[in-house]
């Protein structure tokens, strides 16, 4: 099981700040993650209508599209940051 | 010797910069400069009632000690404290810390300055407005020149 942690407008479009999912084989990179989630219902395909806008971390460092998410933990999405 | 190690803090409390300081600068005769920055809670056009800080627990200390660490080895920094706020904050609070101590005055500036670049772009908060009528607003817009401020540092 992998943890999904959502932040901010991403956690709110969503309608979930957490949940654990089986990630199916065939999603193997970040990119194919965003995919697969537009695919679970409307409130996820709004939230990541543009998935270039969503930034990803995997175990809690940032990742590219092309990082591996099998035996991941926890991988947070989330908008670009605008902290400071 | 071995590199320093940054104090990291995220917290809802308000930040105590002399206690920062004071835990960089105590008892030592070898730190020439000490450069702090605080960053604030502002309302340019009366709009703005308050802001709401989220993090991601966990990932924001780990990120801040990254850059921090980076910093660090960048600018041979003797010393190095990042405090950054989440929560709701009012126009006038304070919200980030960063504080740099080293033998000369430009690695303490420019460690700090290199901090809040690489912070404002890779460590995971978000701030949302809170509108003087009483309305939850938008979550803030990352900004491009924040990205090209980043960017700066690796030319």
């Amino acid at each position: 099981m992998t943890r999904l942690v959502y932040f901010a407008w991403v956690r709110e479009r969503i309608g979930l700040s957490e949940e654990e999912v089986d990630l199916p084989a065939e999603v193997k990179t970040v990119r194919d993650l965003l995919a697969w989630l537009r695919t679970r219902g409307e409130e996820y395909e709004t939230a990541l209508q543009f998935p270039d806008a969503i930034r990803v971390a995997i175990n809690q460092e940032h990742a590219e599209r092309d990082d591996r998410v099998q035996g991941a933990r926890e991988i947070g999405l989330f908008p670009p940051m605008t902290g400071g | 010797m071995s590199a320093p190690r940054p104090i990291i803090r995220v917290q809802s409390e308000d930040i105590d910069t002399r206690n920062a300081v004071h835990a960089l600068t105590e008892g030592r005769g070898d730190v020439g400069a000490l450069v702090t920055f605080t960053g604030f809670c502002r309302d340019e056009a009366g709009t703005l009632s308050a802001l709401e800080l989220e993090h991601y627990p966990g990932m924001a200390e780990a990120e801040l000690t990254r850059i921090g660490e980076e910093a660090i080895a960048r600018f041979s920094l003797l010393g190095l404290a990042i405090t950054h706020r989440y929560g709701k904050m009012l126009p006038g609070d304070q919200i980030v810390l960063v504080a740099a101590t080293s033998p000369h005055r430009q690695a303490a500036f420019d460690g700090a300055n290199f901090v809040m670049d690489f912070l404002k772009t890779s460590a995971p908060f978000w701030k949302k407005e809170h509108g003087v009528d009483g309305t939850a607003g938008d979550w803030v817009a990352a900004k491009d020149a924040d990205d090209s401020a980043r960017h700066r540092w690796t030319k």
